[in-house]
C-alpha cells in the first residue's frame, strides 16, 4: 500500500484510452464502474476535444456483483458495435474489473463479432498509463499491421503521438517537414489520427520514426523484427538533437542528409549578449524520461545552464535517466512521490525548474520559476498557437518557453546590484509577469529591517514609509548619485541610506555611496 | 408565504411515470465529494483505500482547484495487498500511523472505501474502530463508501454525513439541525436569517472542527439543504431526529419556502418572517430577473449528475421562465423529492439513472436551448451545436439561498449569453 497524494500518470486503461482517443474508427469498451468515466473529461476539457472518447463503460454496480457482470460486458460490447460500427475494437478491464476476472478477452472472443476485437491485458496494481498506451498501441499494432511491399518513395511512418500527450498535436507537423526536407514521405501516423486501416497499411513504410519512445517502443520493437523496419533512435527535441536525428535518418534511408535551419533561431538567441545572464543558471529537470533526457542536453549545450539535477516519473525510462545523469554528474531521482520530487528541488534549490504541472506547483510554492517541459498535461499545454517541442520551429520554441519565467538581461543585473530591496529582488519575479510578487522573507544573517506585508508590484508605490531616513547625504554624494541610471535611482537611494542606518552613520558620502554598492553586490 | 409565486400546478411532476434507466453510466462516483468536504471540515483528512484510478479521479476533479499538500490522499493497494487481506490491514495501520505522525493537526480521519476495496472485501469498518481505539481522544476514525459501485457523486457527501450521525452524541434539547456542506458565506446567509427569527441555537453537520459538534436525539428537527442527503435523513431519523420536507432553497421561492417551513416548526410569528425575509427577498427577485433574461421562454435538458437536477428544474421553470424538456436524476427519493416534484409543472421527461448514448440520442432530438451535463460531454454537445452549462459548477460554487439566487439564474445564463456575443464559427 502506497500513500499517494499526486499522481502523474494515471493508471494504465488511461494509456489505452490515449491511444483509442487518438484514432479514428477504433472503439474501447472498458469493463469497469461509472466514477471511472470521470477519464473523459482529461480529454474533453484538457485537450478540448470536440467528440466524446470512443470508450463505452459498462459501468457495473455492486448489486451486478457475482450475478451478471459477464452479461453486462457482453451486452455492452454488442451495443457499442451496433451504434458506433468501428473497424476494430479493444476490449480491457479497469483495476475494479480485474479484481472481478469476468475475462474480457475470453467474453468477448465468444461474441462472433465481425470486426478485430483486440483484447488487452493491462495490469492495474503493478503499471502505469504511460505502459498502457505502449502495450495498447502494440497490441493493435500486432493484431493489424502485416509485412507488405514497401512504398516506391522512401517513407516513414511517425508513431508515439496519442491523444493527451505533450505538444503531440504540434510535434506532428514538425517532423513531417523534417521528413519532407529529405524527400521522405509519411506513410501513416500512429495512434494519432490513424484507423485500423491505416494501422494494417504501416508494413509499407521504410522505417519508423519512434517519437516517443514511453508510448510506442513496443510497437517500434515489434515492427523492426516482424515488418523488417528500422526505427529511430533520436527524439528531435533541441537544435543538436534535431540534427542527429536528420543524420540518423540519412544513414537508416541511404539519402542525403538535408536540414532547412533558416528559421532557427536559438543558436543565435542564445549567443547574443542578451542572453549572458542565462550563463550557469542552476536548473532542475523533472518530467518523462524522454524529455528530461532531451532538456538537459538543451539545458546545458544550448543554454548554458546548469544542471543541478533531474530525473523522471516513468521508471520505464529509469536507465536513459541513469544514464544521462552520470553524464551530467548528479543523481538521478527516478520516483513517482510527489513530495519526494518536492523534497529533492528544496535540497537542489536551483533558480529554474524545468518540469512538470507538478513541479510548477513546486515551483510556485517555493517561489523558483518554471517552465513546462513534459505530460501531464493541463489545459495550458494545448495552446491554440502551433507550439511543437520537435524539430526547428521546437527548439524556438523551447528557447522562449524556457527564458519566459526568468527575469531578463538588463532587470536581472539591476536585481543584482540591490538584492536587499524589498520590492526589488531576485525573488520579487520577472517584471513581466502580473501576479503578486513575493516579498523577500527576513533571513537571519540578512542585516536590516525586511517588510512584513505583501506588495503588488504592478500596484502604486509608497516610498520609505517604514523607515524613518535622519541620514544626510553630502553634496557629493547627492552628485553622485544623479549619475546613476534615474530608473535604478531610487532604490540605490534607500539601498544606500539602509546601509548607513545600520551602521550608525548618519552622513552619506560618495565613498558610502560605492561601499553600499559593494555591499549589495554579488 | 410563498404569496408571490404562481400558484403550485395543478398537476406537478410528483405522480409523473419516471423512466428508469440501466446502462452506461457517465457520472462521477462518491469519492469526487472529498473535493468540497475536506475544505469544509478543516480538522477531518479523507484517506481513500482504493487504486490508481481514485487518485487520478481525485486530482483530475480538484487539479484546477487546488494544489497544496492537501487533507486527501489514497492509499493505492497494490499486488501485495491484494494477496492476503491480513496484510492489507497491516499495511492500513502502517499508512495512517505514518499520516496522522505527520499532520498533528487533523482530528478526524475518513477511511473512504472505494470499488477495489470493497470489491477484495476490505473491512474498513473494523479498521475504523481498531484505530479510533489506538488514537483516541484526539482522533477519531470513521469511514464510508465513495465507491463507483455504491455511490454517485454528491452520494458520497451523503455517504460521509450519514457516517458521522451514529457517533454524535445524544441531547433532549428542541434544536434544528441543517444539513449539508455549503461554501460558508452561504452556511453564515442562512444562519443569519435563521438567527434573525428568533431560532436558537442553530446546529449544522457538517461543522467546520469536531469540537463544534452537536448531539441529536428525539427533539431534533432537521432540514437538508440538500437534495442528495438521503441516507443522512434516514440515518437522522433512525437517531430519532424529525426531519422538516420542503423545497430546496434554491432561488427566490425555494429559500422562502424552506425558511417558512421552518419557521412554522418553530412558531415564527408571520409579521417576523416577513421582516426578516422582506428584503432579501426583493433582492433576490431582482437579481433573478436580471440574470434570468435570457433564460426566460429557453427550454432546459438535465443529464443526471449531482441530484440538484429537479430543485434547479423547478427554479428555471417557476422564477426563470424556462421549459423542461428532460430532467434526468442519477437517483429520486421520493420524501426528499416530493415537494419539488409537486411544484414542477407537468411536461418534462423525468428520467432516473442513464443510458448516456440512449440520453444523448434524446437529447439531440429534443435540441434543446441549454443543456446541462457533466465536463465529459459538454464540449462533445457545444461541437454539435448545443449550448451546455457544466454540471459540476452547481456543486463547487455558492448557490443557495436569496443572496445567490442571482448568481444561481447567472450560471446557467451565461453560457447562453456567450453563445449570442460569438461572432466567429469554429473552423471545423
Ligand atoms: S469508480 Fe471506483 S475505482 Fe473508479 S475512481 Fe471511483 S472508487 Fe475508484
Amino acid at each position: 500500500m502506497k500513500l499517494t497524494v499526486w499522481t502523474y500518470e494515471g493508471p494504465p486503461h488511461v494509456g489505452a484510452m490515449r491511444v483509442a482517443t487518438a484514432m479514428k474508427g477504433l472503439h474501447y469498451v472498458l469493463h469497469a464502474p461509472q466514477g471511472d468515466t470521470y477519464a473523459d473529461l482529461l480529454f474533453t476539457m484538457i485537450e478540448r476535444r470536440n467528440h466524446r472518447p470512443p470508450v463505452t463503460y459498462t459501468t457495473f454496480q455492486a448489486r451486478d456483483l457475482g450475478s451478471d457482470t459477464a452479461y453486462l460486458f457482453k451486452d455492452a460490447c454488442q451495443a457499442a458495435y451496433d451504434r458506433f460500427k468501428p473497424q476494430a475494437m479493444i476490449v480491457g478491464a479497469s483495476c475494479t474489473a480485474e479484481l472481478i476476472q469476468d475475462d474480457p478477452a475470453g467474453l468477448s472472443e465468444t461474441m462472433g463479432l465481425p470486426v478485430p476485437v483486440i483484447p488487452l491485458e493491462l495490469p492495474s496494481y503493478q503499471r502505469k498509463e504511460n505502459y498502457g498506451a505502449d502495450e495498447t498501441f502494440y497490441r493493435i499494432v500486432r493484431a493489424l499491421a502485416k509485412p507488405m511491399a514497401r512504398t516506391t518513395h522512401v517513407t516513414a511512418n511517425l508513431i508515439g503521438p496519442t491523444a493527451l500527450g505533450f505538444r503531440h498535436r504540434d510535434d506532428i507537423t514538425e517532423v513531417t517537414a523534417l521528413l519532407a526536407d529529405m524527400g521522405i514521405g509519411v506513410n501513416v501516423v500512429a495512434p494519432y489520427g490513424a484507423s485500423p486501416e491505416n494501422i494494417a497499411r504501416m508494413g509499407a513504410a521504410h522505417f519508423n520514426v519512434l517519437m516517443y519512445p514511453e508510448t510506442a517502443e513496443a510497437a517500434a520493437r515489434w515492427m523492426e523484427k516482424e515488418l523488417d523496419q528500422p526505427f529511430t533512435k533520436t527524439v528531435p527535441i533541441g537544435v543538436g538533437a534535431t540534427r542527429d536525428f536528420v543524420a540518423e535518418v540519412a544513414q537508416i534511408t541511404g539519402l542525403a542528409p538535408a536540414l532547412d535551419e533558416d528559421r532557427l533561431r536559438l543558436p543565435w538567441y542564445s549567443a547574443s549578449v542578451d542572453s549572458t545572464y542565462l550563463t550557469g543558471k542552476r536548473v532542475f529537470l523533472f518530467g518523462d524520461g524522454t524529455h528530461v533526457a532531451a532538456a538537459a542536453r538543451i539545458a546545458r549545450d544550448e543554454m548554458g545552464f546548469e544542471v543541478v539535477g533531474l530525473g523522471c516519473y516513468n521508471r520505464e525510462q529509469a536507465r536513459l535517466i541513469r544514464t544521462v545523469a552520470k553524464d551530467f554528474g548528479v543523481p538521478a531521482l527516478i520516483t513517482d512521490d510527489y513530495l519526494e520530487v518536492e523534497r529533492a528541488i528544496e535540497d537542489a534549490a536551483p533558480e529554474m525548474i524545468l518540469g512538470t504541472q507538478m513541479e510548477r506547483h513546486i515551483g510556485k510554492r517555493l517561489g523558483i520559476p518554471c517552465a513546462v517541459i513534459s505530460a501531464p498535461v493541463h489545459v495550458q499545454d494545448f495552446p491554440a498557437r502551433y507550439s511543437p517541442q520537435m524539430g526547428i520551429e521546437g527548439a524556438n520554441v523551447i528557447f522562449d518557453t524556457w527564458v519566459h519565467p526568468l527575469v531578463m538581461g538588463l532587470e536581472e543585473h539591476l536585481l543584482t546590484m540591490f538584492r536587499e530591496d524589498f520590492e526589488f529582488h531576485d525573488e520579487a519575479g520577472a517584471s513581466h509577469h502580473g501576479g503578486k510578487a513575493k516579498v523577500r522573507v527576513a533571513v537571519a544573517d540578512v542585516e536590516g529591517p525586511a517588510p512584513q506585508t505583501p506588495r503588488d508590484i504592478s500596484g502604486p508605490k509608497k516610498q520609505g514609509a517604514e523607515t524613518t531616513i535622519e541620514v544626510v547625504w553630502l553634496p557629493a554624494a547627492e552628485r553622485e548619485l544623479k549619475k546613476i541610471p534615474f530608473f535604478v535611482r531610487g532604490k540605490a537611494r534607500r539601498n544606500t541610506e539602509s546601509f548607513a542606518t545600520e551602521r550608525g552613520v548618519s552622513e552619506i558620502s560618495v565613498d558610502t555611496l560605492y561601499e553600499a554598492k559593494a555591499h549589495y553586490a554579488r | 408565504m410563498t404569496d408571490r409565486f404562481p400558484p403550485p400546478p395543478a398537476n406537478g411532476c410528483a405522480n409523473t411515470p419516471v423512466l428508469k434507466e440501466r446502462g452506461q453510466h457517465e457520472v462521477f462516483c462518491g469519492l469526487t465529494g472529498i473535493i468540497w468536504l475536506h475544505r469544509k471540515m478543516q480538522d477531518a483528512f479523507f484517506l481513500v483505500v482504493g487504486s490508481r484510478t481514485c487518485a487520478h479521479l481525485l486530482q483530475s476533479a480538484a487539479g484546477v482547484m487546488i494544489f497544496a499538500e492537501p487533507r486527501f490522499a489514497t492509499a493505492v493497494l497494490e499486488e501485495t495487498d491484494l494477496a492476503g487481506l491480513a496484510d492489507a490491514q497491516t499495511e492500513l495501520d502502517r499508512v495512517v500511523r505514518d499520516l496522522l505522525a505527520r499532520r498533528p493537526d487533523i482530528k478526524q480521519l475518513f477511511l473512504v472505501g472505494s470499488c477495489p476495496s470493497e470489491v477484495i472485501k476490505l473491512d474498513l469498518a473494523t479498521a475504523a474502530e481498531r484505530m479510533s481505539a489506538e488514537f483516541a481522544p484526539h482522533v477519531r476514525v470513521l469511514n464510508y463508501s465513495g465507491s463507483g459501485i455504491e455511490t454517485t457523486f454528491t452520494q458520497g457527501e451523503d455517504a460521509c454525513l450519514a457516517a458521522m450521525v451514529p457517533v454524535l452524541p445524544k441531547t433532549d434539547a428542541r434544536e434544528l439541525l441543517v444539513v449539508g456542506a455549503l461554501p460558508d458565506v452561504v452556511e453564515e446567509q442562512a444562519r443569519g436569517l435563521l438567527g434573525d427569527m428568533g431560532i436558537c441555537p442553530i446546529r449544522w453537520l457538517p461543522e467546520t472542527d469536531r469540537l463544534s459538534e452537536v448531539g441529536i436525539g428525539a427533539n431534533t428537527v432537521f432540514a437538508l439543504t440538500q437534495p442528495f442527503l438521503t441516507e443522512t435523513h434516514d440515518a437522522l431519523i433512525r437517531r430519532g431526529a424529525r426531519p422538516l420536507h420542503a423545497p430546496f432553497p434554491f432561488g427566490e421561492e425555494g429559500t422562502t419556502a424552506w425558511l417558512s417551513a421552518i419557521a412554522r416548526e418553530f412558531g415564527v410569528p408571520q409579521e417576523t418572517f416577513q421582516a426578516v425575509t422582506e428584503r432579501p427577498r426583493a433582492r433576490a427577485r431582482k437579481a433573478v430577473a436580471q440574470a434570468s433574461e435570457a433564460l426566460n421562454g429557453r427550454s432546459v435538458f438535465f443529464f443526471p449528475d449531482s441530484q440538484l437536477e429537479i430543485p434547479l428544474a423547478r427554479f428555471l421553470t417557476r422564477e426563470c421562465g424556462m421549459t423542461a424538456l428532460e430532467v434526468g436524476a442519477p437517483f429520486i427519493h421520493r420524501a426528499v423529492m416530493t415537494p419539488d416534484l409537486e411544484l414542477l409543472a407537468e411536461g418534462p421527461v423525468i428520467a432516473e439513472g442513464q443510458d448516456v448514448d440512449r440520453q444523448l440520442d434524446r437529447c439531440r432530438a429534443a435540441a434543446p436551448d441549454l443543456t446541462v451535463c457533466g465536463l465529459g460531454l459538454a464540449n462533445p454537445l457545444e461541437a454539435e451545436g448545443l449550448t451546455t452549462k457544466w454540471a459540476i459548477e452547481l456543486v463547487f460554487s455558492p448557490v443557495h439561498f436569496y443572496e445567490q439566487a442571482g448568481d444561481l439564474a447567472g450560471l446557467f445564463s451565461r453560457p447562453l449569453r456567450r453563445r449570442s456575443l460569438l461572432r466567429v464559427e469554429a473552423a471545423e
